[in-house]
């Protein structure tokens, strides 16, 4: 395949030179205002990216970030509720909004000629948001109906946020992003007030435009609607470094379910925080090793080879604010047992601490990377989505062009490295989902879990 | 992945959006023709990326199950799983290691195959060939078989364990009764459990033909190039013929209540009926009707001011038409906490029946045009939104000018239409509704 890969080097360096130019400015209030041509169509994508999501809260206030965003569309200072989404629908836009563990994010796409819409009704509700006490106890009522429906009510969804708490001692990362039950339960106007006057001020956010755009002229639109908003003076949120884990954990979950489903989660490290520059990189190749597609390691060998599960997944995440892990997460096949489907997790995992990964391995996940790269560019709002993360998360948006690289020169020794480091006993937790009965009555219908009550 | 650190405010996310009224606006050129085996292609040259998107659509969905639901959609999901002298693990590493994708997959209507890849020569060679060889010759090994339906009895457990799901499945049985539509594509764990090796050979000999099929195909490929790529596609297929009409859906006769005991913190409630064609006279009324009543962003329907908006009810209430061969459903819902299930449904269908009978004003009528024809550059702003637009527009039969005609259609519709359309169609005394949540809340 090495002809193909230079073949594809080819293809990509005019895309590079063309494609992804990205234009920087910074606002004199601190609103940083990244560009990025992309004239296939007439539309434009505007994102605008707080730094401030679930990872910046504490107890007591957990799902605070979320219950913000979803009140950034009931009303300011000259917008009643809902009209902000009236007015981008009555002009052809797309809309919404998300909140993540480490920004909060709001974006509209539209034809290109509209963007002055979209900039004045953000730069409004940048600074002015009304957060009326009314339209705070309807929209609480809505938040907590949301983690009903996505938490609550899922078994896997239940067990995954116990998993997080569980795993992480110090790190924001164990709050789930919607919020602990009891904490939305007293949630109050004031404390949104707070949050909102804390963290909404240009030079804490990213203006991201992706589309058929002038940069010269977008600036001068940005500079127009944002530029007479007051900074704010941000304080950085505390570090919360998480302390070293000593040994294994392990939890059960019971839920209402049919089958069972096992998380495992390894402390990692993440770019810019600890050992060497690359080590995030491997783990990230690491993760493709195992599941990076139908021809990886989980689908040939677990699924199709043993099938011992019916489902596996890897995920790590190298751009993230601070550090997370590397999550491994399944259902056994018909039959087989989860203690089985874990076994041959662990043995999956202790396979790459003992022996280099090939490096016709790596030869697929290199070109399928460059591939998606190609692939992305189909999508201006997933290349607006990808500069304000990496500028939210702190990590610069020139990522965005250089993490192929990067990730091109991991080698299968750097790999099993840092398995040798990171995927340890030490540092692992185990989260189980147990069925329970959905009728009340009688055992769960799946002969799969391998009975109840029984523990390592 | 669903492990995901990502939360979208709302849950009906749009694809649709549309320039202003008046301005012309010509959609992509189609082009048309047909492969020597008689497979009718529908292209889109997009030269600027380096790619190309396919989508090969078979009528093999779910309503040719007959007796065996889940049969098509395990046919489907088998056919990436070895062909010719090629096992499983071979055709995933032919597929990656070009940096390709290849899927197929089944709904009630359509099984579908998709394919995305480079257009350097050799890596789109190797992805054809495999893509050819996994339609003309799947192995359907016995192996593989077993897994596959091992792992879908797992799958539908898991749906077992899902309040939505199972009232999504409810509603579609009550909807249509003993219509191929009313069974899940998925199957049940009673069809599935006894489905043979032998059905799926069977079926795949009767519907994966090239009659039976309509090919899409949007990337920076040359007509010529666009040519090649169809006839290798489908070469190794057998010429075969269409699958006869579908039945047509019958109305509902009097309305029908289930209720589906569930251990859950929230009541999810289903009511609907039958809906439209894809080819529907009424098509464009119901559709901007319905845009004003339930559809849209999501944001400023009217389910979604007097459900959430005013009374913070629930956080996602729709309602939509799925427009099938033959009659789809008209859908619509919400979840809410179970103590306040009944006033949420008395709230939407009260609101359902104020709609049908008033009709839009004209307000929001110009609102929802605005809405819907200001977002058109929108829809067809990127190449998989094209290929599926064109899959859609080949396999229903649509006329090649949809797109450029959609907007002068959207703007033509008026009150009177919208309102004479919804009597004539929509009956909410007669809707079929499905409520999951505990019996006792």
């Amino acid at each position: 395949m090495k002809s193909i890969l230079m073949l594809l080097g080819l293809l990509i360096t005019p895309l590079a030179a063309t494609g992804s130019q990205v234009h920087e400015k910074v606002l004199d209030n601190g609103l940083k205002v990244l560009m990025k041509p992309d004239h296939r169509a007439p539309i434009v994508t505007s994102q605008v990216w707080y730094k401030v999501g679930s990872s910046y809260e504490y107890g007591g206030v957990t799902g605070i970030s979320h219950a913000l965003e979803h009140m950034m569309f009931q009303g300011s200072e000259r917008l009643a509720p809902n009209e902000f989404s009236r007015i981008i629908a009555e002009n052809g836009g797309d809309e919404n909004a998300f909140t993540g563990r480490d920004y909060t994010a709001y974006f509209q796409t539209l034809a290109r000629d509209r963007l002055a819409i979209a900039f004045e009704l953000e730069a409004e509700r940048m600074r002015n948001l009304r957060l009326a006490e009314a339209e705070f106890l309807k929209e609480l009522e809505v938040v907590k109906e949301e983690r009903r429906l996505r938490t609550e009510d899922k078994p896997e969804a239940l067990t995954f946020e116990q998993f997080n708490a569980a795993a992480y001692a110090a790190s924001p990362y164990r709050i789930p992003i919607i919020g602990w039950a009891g904490d939305l339960e007293h949630l109050r106007v004031e404390d949104l007030r707070d949050w909102y006057r804390r963290w909404y001020a240009p030079n804490n956010a990213t203006l991201v435009v992706v589309g058929d755009l002038e940069p010269e002229q977008v600036f001068a639109l940005a500079k127009k609607h944002f530029g007479p908003l007051e900074p704010e003076r941000v304080r950085p949120p505390k570090p919360r470094k998480e302390p070293a884990q000593r040994g294994e954990k392990r939890l059960r979950v019971g839920a209402p379910a049919k089958e069972p489903y096992l998380i495992l989660g390894y402390k990692a490290t993440a770019i810019g925080h600890g050992g060497e520059a690359w080590e995030p990189y491997a783990l990230e190749m690491l993760a493709s090793v195992l599941d990076g597609g139908d021809s990886a390691r989980f689908s040939r060998e677990l699924v199709r080879g043993s099938r011992i599960a019916a489902s596996a997944s890897a995920d790590y995440s190298a751009f993230t604010r601070l550090p997370g892990m590397l999550l491994i997460d399944g259902t056994p096949a018909s039959g087989r047992t989860v203690e089985a489907l874990e076994q041959a997790l662990r043995a999956q995992v202790e396979r790459v601490r003992d022996e280099p990964v090939a490096t016709s391995e790596l030869a697929r996940i290199r070109t399928q990377l460059i591939a998606q790269k190609v692939y992305e560019q189909d999508s201006v709002f997933y290349q607006a989505m990808q500069l304000g993360s990496l500028e939210s998360m702190g990590l610069g948006w020139p990522l965005a062009d250089q993490y192929i690289e990067h990730l091109s020169r991991i080698t299968p020794e750097q790999i099993q490295a840092v398995a040798r480091k990171y995927l340890i006993p030490e540092n692992l937790t185990v989260a189980l989902l147990e069925p329970r009965p959905l009728d009340g009555g009688g055992p769960p219908s799946s002969n799969a879990t391998g009975g109840h009550g029984h523990a390592h | 992945m669903r492990i995901d650190g990502i939360r979208i405010l709302s849950l009906v996310c749009a694809l649709l959006s549309p320039l202003a009224p008046g301005v012309a606006w010509a959609g992509p050129e189609i082009q048309t023709w047909e492969t020597t085996r008689g497979t009718r292609v529908l292209f889109i040259a997009a030269p600027d990326l380096p790619m190309v998107d396919v989508r090969l659509a078979f009528d093999a969905g779910s309503a040719r199950d007959g007796e065996r639901a889940g049969l098509a959609s395990l046919t489907a999901s088998l056919l990436t799983q070895g062909a010719g002298e090629w096992d499983a693990d071979t055709v995933a590493e032919r597929v990656e290691s070009v940096g390709a994708q290849l899927s197929a997959t089944a709904a009630r209507d359509r099984a579908t195959l998709s394919l995305r890849g480079l257009i350097e020569p050799s890596a789109l060679d190797q992805v054809l060939e495999t893509a050819a060889k996994s339609l003309a010759e799947p192995r359907f090994a016995a192996a593989d078989f077993e897994r596959a339906r091992g792992n879908r009895l797992v799958a539908l457990r898991q749906d077992q364990q899902n309040p939505r799901t199972l009232g999504a499945k409810a509603i579609y049985r009550r909807i249509f009764g003993a219509h191929p539509y009313a069974s899940d594509p998925a199957g049940t764990l009673e069809t599935v459990g006894s489905l043979r090796r032998e059905e799926l050979v069977a079926f795949h000999r009767r519907y994966y033909v090239a009659g039976n099929a309509v090919a899409a195909i949007v990337g920076a490929l040359s007509r010529e190039q666009a040519r090649d790529l169809a006839e290798r596609l489908t070469a190794g297929l057998a010429t075969g013929r269409p699958a006869p009409e579908l039945p047509p859906v019958p109305d509902l006769s009097d309305p029908f209540l289930e209720r589906l005991d569930f251990p859950s913190t929230q009541t999810h409630i289903f009511a609907g009926q039958p809906g439209m064609r894809r080819l529907d006279p009424d098509y464009f009324p119901l559709y901007v009707g319905n845009h004003i009543l339930g559809g849209g962003s999501g944001l400023t329907s009217l389910l979604m001011e007097e459900v959430r908006q005013k009374r913070g009810l629930s956080y996602s209430v729709y309602s939509y038409f799925l427009p099938l061969s033959q009659r789809g459903p008209f859908l619509t819902g919400l979840q809410t906490r179970n103590d306040q299930a009944a006033e949420a449904r008395r709230l939407l269908m009260d609101t359902v029946r104020r709609f049908r009978e008033q009709g839009p004003t004209e307000v929001e009528l110009t609102t929802a045009i605005k809405h819907i024809t200001g977002g058109f550059p929108l829809r067809i702003a990127s190449n998989r939104k094209l290929v599926d637009y064109l899959a859609m527009i080949g396999f229903y039969g649509l006329p090649l000018d949809h797109l450029d005609r959609f907007n002068a259609r959207i703007s033509a519709v008026s009150a009177a239409r919208i309102r004479d359309a919804f009597i004539r169609r929509v009956h909410p005394d007669r809707f079929a509704t499905v409520i999951v949540g505990p019996k006792t809340p």
